[in-house]
């Protein structure tokens, strides 16, 4: 269970709290306006951001003290999932073994992670040779490598057309089934919430509202979200 | 000598060694120790006779060797300085670190030499070295005040010869140094941190003249063969630049150091210096002078004493920058 | 944790400098050489000392602004080698630079003689103009790479968008390239002031006499005429303050990223036509020819007695090498661990990797040896101190030429180390060193070429048998043997360029864009 207790982020003059819990396994889409503070509460989650007040909790455990390499989250940013001067090979090996000593079981498991997600026999390649999917899907190959229990996605599809999108957010639906991840993915299309079914949490007014189930959020949404829907 | 090794006692064997064959350590100047200075033949000649290792130590040059035996102290590891000239050798006695040598070896030096503390082991003339090309080189430094001539001088603040040069002018016209110092400051080129910058720009057509020693033009006749370049002759006389050596009193090999004093003054290491330092040894060597050392005779010596050397520095110093900085 | 490590270390590195620089100084203000008294004359030194490094760095910083215009946007064959050799001088052992600057406006100089075959009056190189000339001829290089990287930084679209609004040439200079300028200028500025404010040997040989005195020389004179450590001290501070103060006055108008990579990602620039073209060419045709005739008097000096030189020449060329190669090691890894640090936002560490700039290296010298002598015998540290104060000194510009990529590196691909758990010996070998490979060679490549033209502090130390190649320069001209130390200046040349060029090569081959 990740729990948020009573945590508040402070970045400036702008706060974000945020106080509630999800089950593992769950498939939370987070949805709200520009600079809302959407990637500020994934930051948190992944320990880039020190909260002011309050805790992240993982299995009652809290995070305060782990690096964010330690924590049990993998992370999808916006761009630059990948590292331009190493193979995907080596991109997806640093999901396993931060040294990148690679013994024959692993070396199998990442050709099967690319063949996984339709990349087979591109090992070899640098990311600067790959389209904009094929990144993704790197990215989401070495997220399945690594099997952490939560999966968390800042619009990292977000440069991708309308089909291209679909097609990677099925792989996410799928690879986080495969792994029984818990999914936090950050969105500013309505349409995405409800592919990842689940529940929906928004972000206004410098807080980050308990998850409720995508579908009921929609069918009668509050004034906040009446106001970024238009 | 007293090796930091043995001090720390962490390289016994080496300091066995050491104990077996006594080290003789000579502080001295860059130039003596290069492959073209009189250091190997000299370091050759004296470990033949002592039975000991004679080893150098540079310290830039003469000016820096004082200072060097300043920063070292008492603890030196040195056991003789050799290199000081007559103008730091009131300065260096007065750091009180050397001691007395108790000999007075007959020298050939155009004055008489008294200084319980150290022992001349060669000497020059200051003089202006030119082309043989030059027309009417000056006779005076009247003369070359009064003439379009150019010429290169060293910073007395830096270099030896610079300070000699400070000297020369002061010992010929006393109170009228200051004037003869106006009257050149349109002839000076300009002023070089050392004498090889000095040497170097002259040689590159740079100026007309340049402050060096009497016996330049020897070493381009000798070593060169080539007979192009002249001292000129001034009618005041040239100034002396007297080089010593001294024993220092924390010496731990004071015997060596004695016997290397007399070796200095002795036929093998005079026989050396005249064609690899160029200057004049301090005693003739029974094989005469080589050729060219005889061509530019002054008709006067010019010298201070050390401690008048001392005592008038620092307004002759002031003089020449007065004059210069205009 | 893995911050925190790399923090200590850049805090360790940072104390190390600081020792070296204001630890020695205290070790010399310490001894009881002399009094404390700064007479007229020092007061006239410091002077002189900031009116000289004002004029040189202005001077150089305006001349280069026309040069790298031209270069910034004229594509012509060549145009990669010139900018290479176009540095050469800012890697020059300064008396051999001296010497070089001497065969063309020197008395008998090349200028002087076409004078005088024209009939016209001879030009005195000497005073306050040559002081002037020799520190342009020295730092234009560096001034005209700096602002080569600021026109870089123009991004294509406003050039396309100003050729689109139909800007002239003085539009496109009112609007993009003068804010440009005046960002990236100031900064130019400060960094040769600061290099001018210690110079020394180019001072003293071409001011023409006393007036030309600077601090340095003044501190030269006190520890080693006067033996007065006090006042030798007190000048070593007074030179420390200005430095601070040009420091950070630079800091306060933006020091300029660095200066070298990303020459050739220059974007498409306006390239005006006419008699603009003619100009362009003009002051690249100027620049070369000033910077570069020099050079060729240097080499065809040296050239002649090249076959023919001792075996210790050699021998000293090689230990210079040694040297050079591990002050270089010890340079940049210290730079890379401060400017990792900084760019993580540690703050303190680039003015502990500005302090080198600005210390005089003959108290640095001093202050060691009078650390280091009750312990141990100075010929014997003679070689790892001098690799330790090549690397202290060349270290500013290691800092400087690593720290925009390790900021970009840090910004771009941060988090994603992190998230990864990509710390220690794995982020550096899988992260830091491939996206740093080009600014390190460059920053390799420039510490080696200084490290092989410094004297530092070598003469203070060296004993009989280390002599590096640019103290066996000055001892054999000691000896009379011009001919021998033109060449052997010209092998040192050949030696810092070449490994200039080697190290700046390694690290654009192979490297990502």
């Amino acid at each position: 269970m990740l729990r948020l207790e009573k945590l508040r982020i402070t970045q400036g003059d702008f706060t974000l709290r945020a106080d509630w819990q999800v089950a593992e396994g769950s498939r939370v889409a987070v949805i709200g306006p520009s600079g809302g503070g959407k990637s500020t509460l994934l930051m948190a989650i992944a320990g880039f951001l020190a909260p002011s007040a309050g805790r992240v909790l993982w299995q009652g455990k809290d995070l305060a003290a782990v690096a964010p390499g330690d924590r049990p989250v993998s992370m999808l940013f916006q761009d630059q999932n990948l590292f331009p001067h190493l193979s995907l090979r080596e991109n997806l090996g640093l999901g396993l073994s931060p040294r990148l000593r690679l013994d024959a079981a692993q070396e199998a498991r990442i050709a099967g992670a690319l063949e996984r997600v339709g990349l087979a026999g591109l090992g070899a390649a640098r990311p600067g040779r790959l389209s904009g999917g094929q990144q993704g899907r790197a990215a989401l190959a070495r997220a399945l490598l690594r099997a952490r229990p939560v999966l968390l996605l800042d619009e990292p599809f977000a440069a991708l057309g309308p089909a291209l999108k679909v097609e990677m957010l099925a792989l996410v639906a799928e690879i986080a089934g495969e792994t029984g991840a818990m999914v936090l993915m950050v969105t500013h299309d309505p349409q995405d919430a409800r592919r990842l079914g689940g529940e929906t949490v928004l972000v206004a007014g410098g807080e980050a509202l308990p998850p409720r189930g995508t579908e009921a959020l929609f069918a009668d949404p509050p004034q906040a979200l009446r106001d970024y829907l238009g | 000598m007293r090796t930091p090794i043995l001090a720390t006692g962490c390289l016994a064997a080496a300091g066995m060694a050491a104990a077996e064959t006594p080290v003789l350590t000579v502080m001295t100047y860059d130039s003596f120790i290069s492959e073209w200075g009189p250091g190997p033949a000299v370091e050759k000649a004296f470990e033949a006779e002592c039975g000991c290792d004679l080893r150098f130590v540079a310290a830039g040059d003469g000016a820096a060797l004082l200072a060097r035996v300043q920063l070292e102290g008492a603890r030196s590891d040195a056991d003789v300085v050799l290199g000081l000239d007559t103008n730091l050798t009131a300065a260096a006695a007065a750091t009180g670190l050397f001691a007395p040598h108790g000999k007075m070896p007959a020298l050939d030096l155009p004055v008489t030499w008294t200084d319980p503390q150290f022992i001349p082991f060669d000497w020059g003339w200051f003089a202006f070295v030119h082309d043989k090309a030059l027309a009417s080189p000056p006779g005076s430094f009247e003369e070359l005040a009064a003439s379009d001539l150019k010429i290169v001088i060293q910073d007395p603040r830096s270099s030896t010869p610079g300070l000699g040069l400070v000297m020369w002018v002061k010992a010929a016209y006393g109170e009228r140094a200051a004037e003869i110092w106006q009257g050149l400051a349109d002839n000076i080129v300009t002023v070089t941190p050392g004498w090889s910058e000095a040497y170097g720009l002259f040689l590159n057509g740079e100026a007309d003249m340049v402050l060096s020693y009497s016996t330049s033009p020897a070493y381009h006749l000798i070593a060169e063969e080539d007979d192009s370049k002249a001292a000129a002759r001034f009618a005041e006389g040239h100034y002396l630049q007297v080089e010593v050596a001294g024993k220092l009193a924390g010496s731990d090999q004071p015997e060596l150091a004695d016997r290397f004093l007399d070796f200095m003054t002795g036929e093998t290491f005079q026989s050396v210096l005249a064609t690899t330092n160029w200057m004049y040894p301090a005693k003739t060597p029974e094989a005469g002078l080589p050729e060219g050392f005889e061509s530019m005779r002054p008709e006067a010596t010019l010298l201070f004493s050390s401690e008048e050397a001392l005592a008038i520095r620092e307004e002759a110093l002031e003089e020449w920058r007065n004059a210069l900085a205009r | 944790m893995a911050e925190r490590a790399g923090t200590l270390a850049a805090g360790a590195v940072a104390a190390t400098l600081g020792l070296l620089t204001l630890g020695t100084l205290a070790v010399v203000a310490l001894q009881t050489g002399g009094g404390l008294r700064l007479g007229p004359a020092d007061w006239a030194a410091l002077r002189f000392t900031v009116w000289q490094a004002v004029l040189s760095a202005l001077a150089s910083v305006l001349l280069a602004v026309p040069v790298a215009r031209a270069l910034a946007r004229r594509r012509f064959a060549g145009r990669g080698a010139l900018i290479a050799l176009l540095g050469a001088p800012f890697l020059l052992p300064v008396i051999v630079a001296v010497l070089g600057l001497l065969a063309v406006f020197g008395r008998a100089g090349l200028l002087n003689r076409g004078l005088e075959a024209l009939g016209l009056p001879v030009l005195s190189v000497y005073g306050l103009h040559g002081v002037v000339l020799a520190h342009v001829f020295l730092n234009m290089p560096l001034a005209v790479r700096l602002i080569l990287q600021g026109w870089a930084t123009i991004p294509a679209e406003r050039f396309r968008l100003a050729a689109s609004l139909g800007f002239g040439p003085g539009d496109v200079f009112r609007h993009l390239e003068r804010p440009m300028l005046r960002e990236v200028l100031p900064g130019a500025v400060v960094v040769i002031f600061v290099i001018c404010l210690t110079s020394f040997a180019v001072a003293l040989t071409l001011g023409g006499g006393p007036r030309a005195t600077t601090l340095e020389l003044a501190i030269y004179q006190a520890l080693r005429f006067e033996f007065d450590l006090t006042r030798a001290a007190v000048l070593a501070l007074a030179q420390f303050a200005l430095c601070a103060a040009a420091v950070l006055a630079a800091a306060r108008l933006a020091l300029p990223a660095g200066f070298g990579a990303g020459l050739d990602r220059t974007a498409l620039t306006l390239a005006p036509g006419g008699w603009r073209r003619g100009l362009d060419a003009l002051a690249i045709a100027l620049a070369a020819g000033f910077l570069l005739a020099p050079l060729g008097a240097v080499v065809a000096a040296g050239l002649p007695g090249l076959g023919s030189l001792p075996d210790t020449v050699w021998a000293a060329a090689g230990r210079s090498v040694s040297v050079a190669l591990a002050s270089t090691l010890v340079s940049v890894a210290g730079a890379l661990v401060l400017a990792l640090a900084a760019a993580r936002g540690a703050r303190g560490f680039e003015l502990a990797a500005t302090l080198p700039l600005a210390a005089s290296s003959l108290v640095l010298g001093t202050g060691l040896f009078l650390a280091v002598y009750p312990f141990v015998s100075p010929a014997s540290v003679a070689l790892p101190v001098t690799v330790l104060v090549n690397a202290a000194l060349s270290l500013p510009f290691a800092f400087r030429v690593i720290l925009p990529e390790a900021r970009r590196m840090q910004a771009d691909h941060g988090r994603l180390a992190e998230a990864l758990g990509l710390r220690g010996m794995a982020r550096l070998r899988w992260l830091v060193l491939p996206r740093l490979r080009r600014p390190l060679g460059f920053a390799l490549g420039i510490c080696a070429a200084l490290s092989m033209g410094d004297l530092g502090v070598i003469a203070l130390f060296a004993g009989e048998r280390e002599a590096t190649l640019p103290l066996l320069v000055q001892r054999l001209v000691g000896a009379y043997q011009m001919q021998a130390a033109a060449s052997a200046s010209l092998l040192l040349v050949a030696l810092s360029f070449g490994l200039f060029w080697l190290f700046d090569w390694g690290g654009r081959r192979g490297a990502e864009a």
